[in-house]
């Protein structure tokens, strides 16, 4: 199968980034002053609680949403810019097969389907979904359409991959096995990774990096550097002391984080 | 319950369906019989049975089901396909929304019926007058379903088709359409039964020929048990349309889930 090299992942640069939305009780500040260069082929997840806004930060990036004030830079060296999102709820198009669902990507920037074929069957192949080709997406399981997901993702050969907690309406066994494969492609591939999750334990598996956000509004408080090398197994992993440490330094920026937003509810 | 039992349960509940129909006129023809009600008046079941099969024969039947089904279903398509389009480019474009909300909202009220003099005077008595208030009346369901069904489909297939780089057409094409597709078949639907009686009704004032003509000359002179073959064959016709829809539901919609 003749397909180009894959392409490596963008570097992504962002300064001062401010979103802002009319509420009915005035503007209300979802993103302020962010600040974050994300490196080429890194893995970067960032935690936070929910309503930090870390939702509207990757949409902004997907390009699906604007930002108030403030730059996106992607540079992505000699290939125009092209991401792919994968979402919470797998968002496989119900009318299509998989093998459509999957070369949605491709259909819409216009290259012929004796093109896409080898793509996309290449793309399901990574993922395990080759058996189901011609099923609809109610006809699979849960993990299974986020499989689908993510081969729709890659088939495009983004520069940057974005997740919005992809596996969090998964079962501990199907996000695992995920989890583990998506660091393998991710490895093989060189993408650059903006992996959004609530989950300490999952940002501490896969990440490079791990932003913590806190909200009201939304900022990035701290940036903590995930030490362990790749292949990770996250059952070794979950028992070493630094896993212990990182975990719990984590979670004292989100306790103080969500404590603060709950004072602010009860006041409120 | 297993699987076979569950099929005979299923093949047992329908004949029950057909027990209170068969029944009651199995009643009618017997209070008939016994003398109640006069028969020049009200046809036994038997009577009108014996008029069908003389129409029939006759060759009346036939020619009157063909005339009235052409009207409908040229109506019908007339009117709901252009219903399909410019509900979703509502959905899509807020412009087109502006235009024709008021619209629907003034005309869809009025009884299409009430518009045919109007119609008869633009295109005169010809076969176009009863297409076109047959379209007219096909037509604001389907528009209105559409548009919801565009207007509604989940953000989160709107997000991937533009995440993915989807161009208007290939948005309109592939993703709205689709999506839109379960309500346009529940406005279609509608817009099939409105198409049948706005097109025998159509028939009873502005018609030499069709079921609904069949009908009201038969009243006309008279000849009751021919008005109650005219009505039974609207009904049989109901039928087998709805049936024949939703076998073509079936096939556009194979992901909508049994």
């Amino acid at each position: 199968m003749a397909v180009e090299p894959p392409r490596r992942g963008a570097r992504i640069e962002i300064k001062g980034l401010e979103r802002s939305f009319e509420g009915p009780h005035g503007i209300v500040q979802a993103l302020t002053g962010i600040d974050l260069t994300i490196a080429a082929g890194e893995f970067l997840c960032i935690v936070g609680p929910s309503g930090c806004g870390k939702s509207t930060l990757l949409r902004i990036l997907a390009g699906l949403d604007r930002q108030t004030s403030g730059e996106v830079e992607i540079d992505s060296a000699g290939w125009a810019v092209e991401n792919a999102m994968v979402f919470q709820e797998s968002g496989l198009f119900p009318w299509m097969s998989v093998d459509e669902n999957v070369g949605f990507g491709l259909m819409t920037r216009g290259m012929p389907s004796a093109e896409r074929a080898p793509r996309v069957e290449a793309a399901m192949r990574l993922v395990g979904l080759s058996k189901f080709r011609h099923h609809f997406p109610h006809q699979l399981s849960g993990g299974m359409r986020q499989r689908g997901a993510i081969a729709r993702a890659f088939v495009t050969d983004p520069s940057v991959l974005l997740m919005d907690e992809p596996f969090a309406a998964l079962d501990a066994q199907n996000r695992t096995i995920l989890q583990e494969e998506l660091v393998r492609i991710w490895e093989t591939t060189g993408k650059t990774v903006v992996y959004i999750t609530h989950s300490i334990d999952e940002a501490l598996f896969l990440g490079d990096r791990a932003a913590v956000m806190t909200a009201h509004p939304g900022r990035i408080k701290e940036i903590i550097d995930i030490p362990f090398p790749h292949p990770r197994n996250l059952m070794e992993l979950s028992v070493t002391p630094t896993f212990a440490e990182l975990k719990l330094k984590i979670w004292r920026v989100l306790e103080e984080e969500v404590n603060r937003a709950r004072a602010g509810e009860d006041v409120a | 319950m297993s699987r076979s039992q569950a099929a005979r349960q299923l093949r047992q509940e329908r004949l029950l369906y057909l027990l209170s129909p068969i029944g009651l006129l199995v009643l009618w023809e017997l209070a008939i019989r016994a003398g109640l009600g006069d028969r020049r008046f009200v046809p036994a079941p038997s009577d009108i049975a014996e008029r069908f099969y003389l129409l029939c024969v006759s060759g009346e039947l036939p020619w009157d089901t063909a005339v009235t089904l052409w009207r409908i279903v040229a109506g019908y398509l007339l009117g709901a396909i252009p219903g399909v389009a410019l509900g979703l480019l509502m959905a899509m474009w807020r412009g087109v929304r502006i235009v024709v909300d008021p619209l629907i909202a003034a005309l869809f009220p009025i009884p299409k019926l009430a518009l045919m003099p109007l119609i008869l005077l633009a295109f005169g008595f010809g076969e176009t007058s009863k297409i076109v208030v047959v379209a007219i009346g096909a037509f604001f369901p389907v528009i209105v379903n559409a548009y919801a069904g565009a207007a509604n489909i989940e953000k989160i297939y709107i997000d991937v088709a533009h995440n993915y780089g989807a161009s208007p057409m290939v948005m309109f094409t592939r993703v709205v359409f689709f999506g839109a597709l379960p309500l346009i078949f529940a406005g279609l639907r509608v817009a099939l039964a409105i198409s049948f009686i706005i097109g025998t009704a159509a028939e009873f004032v502005a018609a030499k020929s069709g079921i609904g003509y069949l009908i009201w000359s038969s009243w006309e002179l008279l000849q009751v048990d021919a008005m109650f073959v005219g009505i039974v064959t609207i009904g049989i016709l109901g039928v087998i349309t709805s049936t024949l829809f939703v076998e073509v539901e079936r096939l556009v919609i194979p992901w909508k889930a049994p």
